[in-house]
């Protein structure tokens, strides 16, 4: 039993070498590699998980056998088990979904550099949830930025290079903030490790000691991963990146990549700040802002695409905007919330760039609404998961969005002294209406009835589709009906986070 | 607090050049130049860094003569923490030249607002 604490760097490990022999194995195998990459991180992740919940504390992990000031270190706990499994699901159901669209999207001689990348991303995603090390953190988020250019740009068309510029420069801007932040952090507290650093600060601010810096330091990585999970302001090339890439990669990239980047935020924010600094802090304050502005912002740029990716895209936008409103509300249930969008929020979205890959690849490989048309009914479990996933961004009851939505307003309501309570109410109404209005117009446009099918489409079966978008249906109802269990698990997570 | 930014000149100027570097990569339109100012921007990081890590009078912190006692060195962590930092910003810094390239063979320009247009023109 004792043996599964050695499964999060076998896991991160494994995954890192196997993408490495990736780049010189042909892309058939580099496939079947990347695959059992992610099937064992998944074994591996469940097994941790199971071994936090039966053993209820937070384990740390000692590399190589150096104690704590010097050596490094992996920490896990509930949430972070939880969330391990969830990224290596979403990450198994992206690929599979997403593979024969990928075939045809990038040459057979190329391939195999693709699943370098999600081998890294997954490494990376992996090393964020487990690590203890700020430091450490800093690099896996490198390698997270080097692999999504990658896969924005895999296409090797001119509009995606373009896209995966942009976003390279806003993540690199991303980078130097963090990277700095961590430079003050080590320099007024003269760690690098997590549960250190907290002592320190616990000590510092109970002394009024370096607050100035400390507040700097907050500030510039709450902007840097805001930056590298496209918050409102800072979200210029997320709608490029999403359209342009591969679905796949889409599909990678807002459940997964940007997802990491807020888990992180939010680890930082418990286990190296502490909790109680961060919500006497006024920095949540804006984070909250740009959550608002997002939330509107984003879905009304949405209303006006008429490309279904991009409409997609831009819902990312005001997803997002929801995680960093909870983040934002300055409470232990608004943390809880977002947390639970999170994963709400990963499977609506993978299942709909999937599924907009499946309705897209029926219409002659065009996004466009006048394309799509009636396209639903060409491609059946696509329509299907669609309409869920669209339901699910609107919060309908029985799928993962509404729950979240709930536990979004209850947070909001439960701390009924606090500004911030009127307005997250009114602006969680007006953005739902947002999201039905671009929904419901995408919905009608797909079930729109055709009196013939077009000849020349090409109607082969996609097995691995299907049973991914099968998968992910399944998954949502599930965080909608077994809500509590989950929110439960993620209750105890974050008693254990600090 | 004018004193003490005089007293501290190395993250001054570290602060200064991170700015410098920052803004050219924002708001550059040239992609080299763009690339130039990430290079700053990191370097300013690492010279803030090196400042933090100095003390006045210490050597470097390589065991010679035998002197074993900490109060004879410098702290070694921040060296480490920039030699990290350097390999990190020579790869970002090379998968940037590597799409530079890319994009001035196809647009055969640097401008970055000029490849835009002519990409969205594509269609």
């Amino acid at each position: 039993m004792d043996f599964i604490r050695n499964f999060p760097f076998f896991g991160i490990f494994f995954c890192m070498s196997s993408g490495v022999i990736n780049s010189i194995l042909p892309g058939k195998w580099a496939k079947r590699v990347s695959l059992t990459a992610i099937t064992a991180n998944l074994a591996a992740s469940v097994c941790v998980a199971y071994y936090t919940i039966k053993t209820n504390v937070s384990t740390v992990f000692i590399m190589g056998h150096h104690p704590a000031p010097w050596g490094n270190e992996i920490r896990f706990g509930i949430l972070e088990g939880c969330f391990a499994t969830f990224f290596c699901i979403i990450m198994l159901l992206s690929v599979l979904g997403g593979i024969k669209r990928l075939e045809e999207d990038i040459s057979e001689k190329r391939s195999n550099l693709f699943y370098v990348m999600v081998n890294l991303i997954l490494a990376a995603a992996l090393a964020l949830v487990y690590t203890n090390d700020l430091f450490t953190g800093y690099v896996f988020i490198e390698i997270m930025t080097i692999g999504a250019c990658g896969l924005i740009v895999i296409r090797g068309e001119g509009r995606s290079l373009v896209a995966s510029v942009k976003y390279m420069i806003m993540s690199l801007i991303g980078s130097g903030l963090i990277l700095i932040s961590l430079s003050i952090i080590y320099d007024i507290t003269g760690h690098l490790l997590m549960s250190n650093i907290q002592e320190t600060i616990h000590v510092m601010v109970e002394n009024g000691q370096y607050l100035n810096p400390l507040t700097t330091s907050i500030a510039l990585i709450s902007v840097g991963l805001a930056m590298k999970s496209a918050l409102f302001p800072f979200h210029s090339w997320l709608p490029d990146a999403y359209t342009y890439a591969t679905s796949t990669s889409s599909a990678i990239l807002s459940s997964l990549i940007s997802k990491a980047y807020i888990f992180l935020l939010i680890k930082i924010y418990y286990r190296v700040i502490g909790i109680d600094i961060i919500f006497s802090n006024k920095m949540i304050n804006l984070m909250f802002a740009f959550g608002i502005l997002g939330m509107i912002i984003g879905s009304l740029r949405a209303i006006y695409q008429d490309d279904l990716k991009r409409m997609i895209a831009y819902s990312s936008v005001a997803q997002i905007g929801y995680i960093y409103m909870g983040i934002g509300l300055g409470t232990h249930a608004g943390m809880m919330a977002a947390l639970f969008h999170i994963m709400s929020h990963s499977i609506s979205k993978a299942m709909l760039f999937i599924a907009a890959s499946g309705l897209s690849t029926v219409s002659g490989r065009s996004c466009k609404y006048t394309h799509l048309q009636g396209s639903a009914h060409r491609n059946k479990v696509a329509g299907i998961a669609f309409l869920v996933g669209a339901l699910s961004m609107i919060g309908l009851p029985l799928t993962g969005g509404f729950i979240s939505k709930v536990y979004f307003a209850q947070a909001a309501i439960n701390d009924p002294s606090s500004w911030k309570m009127i307005i997250t109410v009114i602006t969680l109404a007006i953005s739902t209406l947002l999201n039905a209005v671009y929904f419901m117009r995408a919905i009608i446009c797909i079930y729109q009835p055709v009196k013939k099918l077009p000849k020349n489409i090409v109607r082969r079966k996609d097995y691995r589709m299907t049973f991914a978008l099968l998968a992910f249906i399944v998954a949502n109802i599930v965080l909608g009906v077994k809500s509590d269990a989950i929110v439960q698990l993620i209750t105890f997570g974050l008693g254990m986070f600090n | 607090m004018v004193v003490n930014l005089f007293h501290n000149y190395y993250e001054t100027v570290a602060v200064i050049l991170f700015s410098i570097g920052f803004t050219t990569l924002l708001l550059h339109r040239n992609m080299i130049k763009k690339i130039i100012g990430l290079n700053i921007m990191d370097t300013a990081v690492y010279l803030f860094l090196a400042a933090k890590g100095y003390i006045v009078g210490k050597a470097a912190p390589i065991v010679v003569d035998g002197v074993q006692s900490q109060k004879a060195y410098i702290n070694p962590i921040p060296a480490g923490l920039v030699l990290t930092g350097i390999v990190v910003s020579v790869s970002v810094t090379a998968v940037m030249l590597a799409l530079t390239i890319r994009l001035y063979r196809r647009y055969e320009s640097l401008d970055i607002d000029e490849i835009t247009m002519k990409a969205n023109m594509e269609g």
